[in-house]
């Protein structure tokens, strides 16, 4: 424990403007992962445990492309649409095999998805760990803000992340695919009963959730090291996240990834060896006080 | 019966599970005939308008529309060949607004045909008109009935299914609902209607089937029925 360190960190507008920064990314990873997480589950019903994988193939994906490209932005883009089109195979092939099964044969399902993807990238990646680095777009001087350094690269990310979470919302929310989503969510034999090829939909949601992971890998390669397994904690967290802001609401995935973002940044510095227990802590109270997180509806399944 | 069937079962079986819940159900409609399928509680109403749809398939027997045989397309398929299904259930999506209801039925009918608009959805429904921003949650059961039908019919069907649309409901409604099945059938819609209440068919069909037990027991025109109080006594608690 060093609550002092924290306090002076708090006194100083350059740590502050550090640890926040710091902070939202690390929020922005989870959220465009648990937003992935929680339109699966809300529209699907089941809980993609291999999320993880797919934030890390697209993590690699990106690392490969990057040098064969040599443009971040193109490589970006290429990881996250290969790792959506990964995510409709596997929910084609493998998640809509599952759906009517009990959880623990959809667990089985994804963890066996989570052993071969681990292993592939130790075959095709080998098994020490790279890192990207900076990319050249944007090896450019720090910005400073109030006496803080703070990478353009880092303002990209958190840029990008809420203008995808923008984008993901307002087609739910606002298109005839997300009308149709959104009802598909509550009574997918109704709206297939209505002429809806609704399986489509199920695989169409499950490629977004997974382009959603992929995007968050190729944010994440140059500020990460890549590494086999690298997808597990951050799946882990984002299920704290998803519990937190209430299952199948990407809004509450958005609030709950900026206060577990903040949470990690700012507990590093006040109670470093804790700061996994006051996540849980933030969950156990959410869980009390409101069963269905910040902004989960009692109702939703 | 004549090759004019736009709608035809050939002695369906349907299970759930290990239980058989209908016999060899056999029946067809014409083009703008309306079938009552009249039966008591459990009788196999609602389970043989869900083979019709493909929520329940058949494990024997054939089912066609247009000629065409549909017992094994999934529900989708069968809604797009122009049946239209609206369950006993109602099951309006409780949080899509009125409008956003009717949007997700939105479908063109066999060969393009699209006369059903929202204005013209508006115009004979002028009480969903008037609440079209409402939660479809929030709506009285008769309203939610009249939204399933209207629903429904975005679609564009050439048949259809109305499970007990009366059911549940209060008089005057259902004096509504049945004014409004009429003005579908001046339009030329083929339908079947599901009901335990023959009374409300009497006036909206003009042939009709009784299932019992899931095994269809009698077939006939309305005026035929009407005549037979051996079969209103047996099988209708008349
Ligand atoms: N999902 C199900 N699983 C098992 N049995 C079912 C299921 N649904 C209905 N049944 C049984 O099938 C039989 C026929 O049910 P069905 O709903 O078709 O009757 P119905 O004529 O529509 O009755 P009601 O007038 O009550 O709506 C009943 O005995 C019922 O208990
Ligand atoms: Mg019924």
């Amino acid at each position: 424990m060093d609550l002092d360190a924290l306090m002076r960190c708090v006194g100083t507008t350059s740590c502050i403007v550090t640890q926040l920064t710091s902070g939202m990314i690390i929020g922005m990873l989870l959220f465009l992962i648990a937003s992935g997480v929680t339109l699966i589950f809300g529209v699907l019903n089941v809980i993609n445990f291999a999320h993880g994988s797919l934030y890390m193939i697209g993590a690699y994906a990106a690392w490969t492309f990057y040098q064969l490209t040599g443009s971040y932005f193109v490589s970006a883009l290429g990881a996250a649409v290969a790792v959506g089109v990964l995510g409709v195979l596997f929910e084609r092939f493998l998640m809509s095999k599952v759906y009517g099964s009990n959880v623990l044969m959809q667990l089985l399902v994804c963890y066996a998805v989570v052993l071969i993807s681990d292993d592939l990238i130790k075959i095709i990646w080998g098994p020490v760990s790279l890192s990207m680095g900076m990319p050249v777009e944007f090896r450019l001087p720090p910005l400073r803000f109030f006496g803080g350094v703070v990478p353009p690269f880092y303002i990209f990310m958190i840029v990008a992340a809420m203008a995808i979470g923008l984008l993901l919302w307002l087609v739910i929310a606002r298109t005839r695919f997300g009308n149709i989503v959104r009802a598909a969510a509550v009574n997918g034999p109704m709206v297939s009963a209505l002429g809806i090829r609704v399986n489509l939909y199920y695989a169409a949601v499950f490629g977004i959730g997974s382009a959603l992971a992929g995007a968050a890998g190729a944010l994440a390669a140059p500020v990460r090291s890549l590494t086999p397994g690298m997808g597990f904690s951050i799946l882990i967290e984002s299920f704290i996240v998803t519990v937190i802001g209430g299952m199948g609401s990407i809004v509450g995935a958005f609030v709950a990834s900026i206060i577990i973002g903040l949470t990690r940044s700012f507990g590093s510095i006040g109670f470093p060896l804790f700061v996994d227990g006051v996540m849980f802590l933030i969950m156990a109270l959410v869980l009390i006080f409101k069963p269905s997180g910040l902004f989960g509806r009692p109702h939703n399944k | 019966m004549s090759a004019a069937e736009i709608l035809k079962l050939d002695g369906i079986d349907v299970f759930y599970g290990a239980s058989q819940i209908l016999f060899g159900v056999s029946f067809g409609v014409e083009k703008g005939q309306s079938l009552a399928l009249l039966g008591r509680n459990g009788a196999g109403k609602s389970t043989t308008m869900k083979a019709i749809i493909g929520l329940a398939p058949p494990k024997r027997g054939a089912i066609s529309v247009h000629g065409v045989a549909v017992q094994k397309f999934t529900a989708d398929r069968i809604a797009r060949e122009g049946i239209g299904f609206v369950p006993e259930d109602r099951q309006i999506f409780p949080e899509h607004s009125v409008e956003d209801n009717l949007k997700i039925g939105i479908k063109t009918g066999v060969g393009g045909r699209s006369d059903w608009t929202l204005e013209k959805i508006y115009d004979v429904f002028p009480i969903l008109a008037s609440m079209r921003t409402r939660m479809g949650g929030r709506l009285s059961g008769g309203e939610q009935q009249m939204l399933t039908i209207a629903r429904t019919l975005m679609g564009n069907p050439d048949v259809l299914l109305l499970d007990e649309p009366s059911e549940g409901l209060a008089p005057i409604i259902v004096e509504k609902i049945g004014e409004l099945i009429q003005r579908l059938r001046g339009m030329g819609i083929t339908l079947i209607v599901a009901e335990q209440n023959m009374h409300f068919c009497l006036d909206i069909a003009s042939h009709v089937a009784v299932i019992d037990k899931g095994h269809i027991v009698y077939r006939g025109s309305i005026d035929e029925l009407r005549a037979n109080d051996d079969v209103k006594k047996r099988y209708l608690a008349v």
